[in-house]
């Protein structure tokens, strides 16, 4: 069953991939799409059976690399967490299947789009169910190439190109940092397998390391390094730059890969390898802080964006930011319910979003939109589930996961905690009030588009709606019926051993007033929302002008694309240029291969003149010889 | 009186093998001329073997002049046809104009 689940993508997209010619578009969109749902049914079957049997397995694929004290294995972990991980994939990534059916219909290279998109589940099932942190990279890798190329997917637009490489790029970065990590566990442990470096860890709290000329505590220190992949892969600030900008790819390819699986490798990877962060307190106020900062850096900056995509992708990084700090503080059952909750409620979101941009004929940009609800209801009925959740509103999912992390910040008690808690809320606040910004500037108020004539906005067709309607019912129900199993009492029997807790959260709850301040907070944005943004816009516009260096800051997101053009990306574009023209152009090939070409050319030139065909030359050429060689002869 | 030994033959013959080479290249007008260069090597040669012959008191130098002489009368006449069907071709025979040897 399990190498079922692992092996049918992989299936899927090599046959669409090198055979999609010969099967033809609908047959390649409708195989690959009902492989994945096979996959996505049964690990469903697996995740029951770990919820009522307390299921748990370790099946080997085969042995990778066995050199020395060096053995990896290609296998399929499964215990509670990779259970989660392996629903939250398949399940969303076979609706996206499906979706995508409807959202490529105009697009030529279907087979190629779905191959991709296959071959991205693969890669990341197998990270999900690595043993080792080898297959964990691969997997890793594997993601990333698979985002490359379907953010790329469009490469007859210069921007997907720079988009698509400037995400490999920054990931490369955060990658360097994870490979560190990884090299400094095998070093140290002599295994990269989790059940031993997880065992051994205890006994290695105490050891110190020098990295770069400075002490550090060794767990700290790889802790701290696999952080910084985790940053990388899930664009914390710093490492933030490319998700934005990754938007360029299809719509369906956003809601899959950046907003409900691969961004959310991080937060994995880091409660994956929760026994070696409890042990490292510097590294977990480190995530917590990371993930703050990220949190509101993202949420303010989707205040202000005009793209329809871009709000959603800057939600999803704030989104992410929530997940790190509850990481941070230790709440690792919690991060990953919100990476569950959320993996529904955003793909919804961008799917909808998808819809609408169907829907408008390719229009992203919110301000000419508005006024369509009644043309479109279903998307509208959807779109407002999906910020619902999104904001937290009661009852619905993500009020579930995201109240948790700040009551559980709350009740952490150390100033970390309780600066996450209030964080969390702050950028509650921003969350609600950039969605409900763009639902009204979509749906409500005057229609302001042009180009389109209101009269053709349609709804999107049905394989379209369908994945979006049981995307929906995840995005309402996932909180309310697993709260309970993931965040409750008695959490700890269903996560068994795959989460470590060093200490445990009091069962206590906030006081009152703390615990309804989230919901009252979100539902008093609807209305203050509706006032400012469909109402009376003269409040908002006052308030550019007054603030008009912060709402440039805002719009030029912080200016850190500008800050890493100056500070990165215009010397080592220097530094490059210098290399590739005086370095290489001027010295390795002038004098090299070039030099040699051209030496050698001169040099026929000048032998030429020796073949003259005058018979009186040969002559003379052939005495000249033949006395050298005599004179050698006598002489020597 | 001065008395003519072998020293004095060898030199003539290398004074004329000399003269034959030279002519060979430094020659830039008429191909005969070359023809003609080649068969003083010969001869000098064969002077050579005359004077050796002479001086050791062995018949054989002097036999193979003979059929040196022989092949060099064959060899002149292969050469002078080639000349004359030469000729024939390309309607000069001047040295300056025979490069078709050139690559």
């Amino acid at each position: 069953m399990e190498y079922l689940i692992l092996f049918l993508p992989l299936a899927s997209s090599v046959i669409s991939g090198f055979f999609g010619k010969k099967l033809g578009n609908r047959n390649s969109q409708i195989l690959s799409s009902s492989l994945i749902a096979i996959s996505a049914i049964l690990s469903i079957l697996i995740f029951y059976k770990v919820l009522m049997q307390d299921y748990s397995s370790n099946k080997l694929i085969f042995n990778w690399i066995s050199s020395g004290n060096f053995h990896v294995n290609w296998s399929i972990y499964v215990d509670t967490l990779t259970s989660i991980m392996l629903v939250v994939v398949s399940l969303i990534s076979s609706l996206i299947h499906f979706y995508s059916i409807g959202y490529m219909s105009h697009d030529p290279h279907k087979p190629r789009f779905m191959s991709y998109l296959s071959l991205f589940t693969f890669s990341m099932l197998a990270l999900v169910t690595a043993d080792n942190f080898l297959q964990l990279f691969f997997g890793w890798e594997g993601v990333g190439l698979c985002s490359y190329l379907l953010i790329g997917f469009w490469y007859k637009k210069p921007s997907a190109n720079a988009a698509a490489i400037k995400a490999f790029i920054v990931n490369r970065v955060g990658d360097f940092g994870f490979a560190i990590g990884i090299f400094l566990i095998f070093f140290f442990y002599n295994t990269v397998n989790y059940s031993e470096v997880f065992l051994q860890t205890p006994q290695l709290i105490e050891k110190e390391v020098f990295f770069l000329g400075v002490q550090f505590n060794l767990v700290t220190l790889i802790c701290l390094m696999l952080f910084i992949g985790a940053m990388g892969k899930s664009a914390q600030i710093f490492l933030h730059t490319w998700l934005p900008d990754a938007m360029e790819g299809p719509t369906p390819v956003s809601a899959l890969i950046h907003a409900a699986t691969m961004v959310t490798a991080g937060v994995f990877l880091i409660i994956r390898c929760s026994p070696m962060f409890e042990y490292s307190q510097v590294a977990l106020n480190v995530i917590s802080i990371v993930g703050m900062t990220t949190a509101l850096f993202a949420a303010s900056v989707a205040l202000v964006q005009n793209d329809i995509k871009k709000i959603i992708a800057y939600s999803t990084c704030s989104q992410l930011g929530y997940m790190f700090f509850a990481a941070g503080i230790g709440a690792y059952h919690v991060a990953m319910f919100h990476l569950f909750t959320h993996a529904f409620f955003k793909a919804l979101l961008f799917l909808g979003a998808g819809c609408i941009i169907h829907s408008f004929k390719d229009e992203q940009d919110i301000r000419l939109m508005g006024g369509v609800w009644k043309k479109i209801p279903f998307t509208y009925v959807l779109m407002l589930i999906g910020t619902l959740s999104l904001s937290g509103f009661p009852m619905l999912s993500g009020f579930y996961s995201k109240d948790a992390i700040i009551e559980f910040a709350y009740l952490k008690g150390t100033s970390i905690g309780l600066s996450a808690a209030t964080v969390g809320i702050f950028t509650a606040l921003l969350t609600a009030i950039y969605s409900w910004r763009l639902i009204f500037k979509t749906f409500h108020g005057k229609y302001n588009n042009k180009d389109n004539k209101l009269s053709l906005v349609h709804e999107s067709s049905l394989i379209m709606l369908i994945p979006c309607f049981l995307l929906a019912i995840g995005a309402i129900f996932t909180g309310y019926i697993f709260k309970e199993t993931f965040i409750g009492t008695n959490n700890l029997q269903f996560w068994k051993s795959s989460i470590l807790f060093l200490e445990n959260f009091s069962s206590e709850h906030p006081p009152l007033w703390f615990r309804i301040l989230t919901p009252l907070i979100i539902t008093l944005a609807i209305p203050v929302s509706y006032y400012l943004f469909v109402k009376d816009k003269n409040i908002i516009n006052y308030l550019i002008l007054k603030n008009n260096f912060l709402y440039n800051f805002l719009l030029n997101k912080w200016y850190f694309d500008e800050l890493y053009d100056f500070v990165l990306v215009k010397p080592l574009k220097k530094v490059g240029l210098f290399f590739w023209k005086k370095g290489d152009i001027n010295t390795i090939d002038r004098y090299g291969p070039d030099g040699l070409a051209r030496f050698i050319k001169i040099a026929s030139d000048k032998a030429v003149n020796f073949q003259n065909g005058y018979l009186y030359h040969y002559a003379f050429v052939m005495l000249v010889g033949l006395s050298m060689l005599l004179t050698y002869l006598i002489l020597f | 009186m001065i008395e003519i030994g072998l020293g004095h033959y060898l030199t003539l013959a290398a004074i004329i093998f000399t003269l034959g080479v030279v002519g060979v290249f430094m020659n830039r007008k008429n191909i005969i001329i070359i023809l003609m260069s080649i068969e003083l090597i010969l001869l000098s040669v064969n002077i050579n073997l005359v004077s050796f012959s002479i001086y050791l008191q062995n018949l054989t130098g002097q036999v193979f002049t003979m059929f040196i002489l022989t092949v060099a009368a064959a060899e002149a006449a292969v050469g002078l046809a080639i000349i004359v069907i030469y000729y024939k071709n390309k309607g000069s025979i001047n040295v300056k104009q025979i490069s078709s040897l050139k690559g």
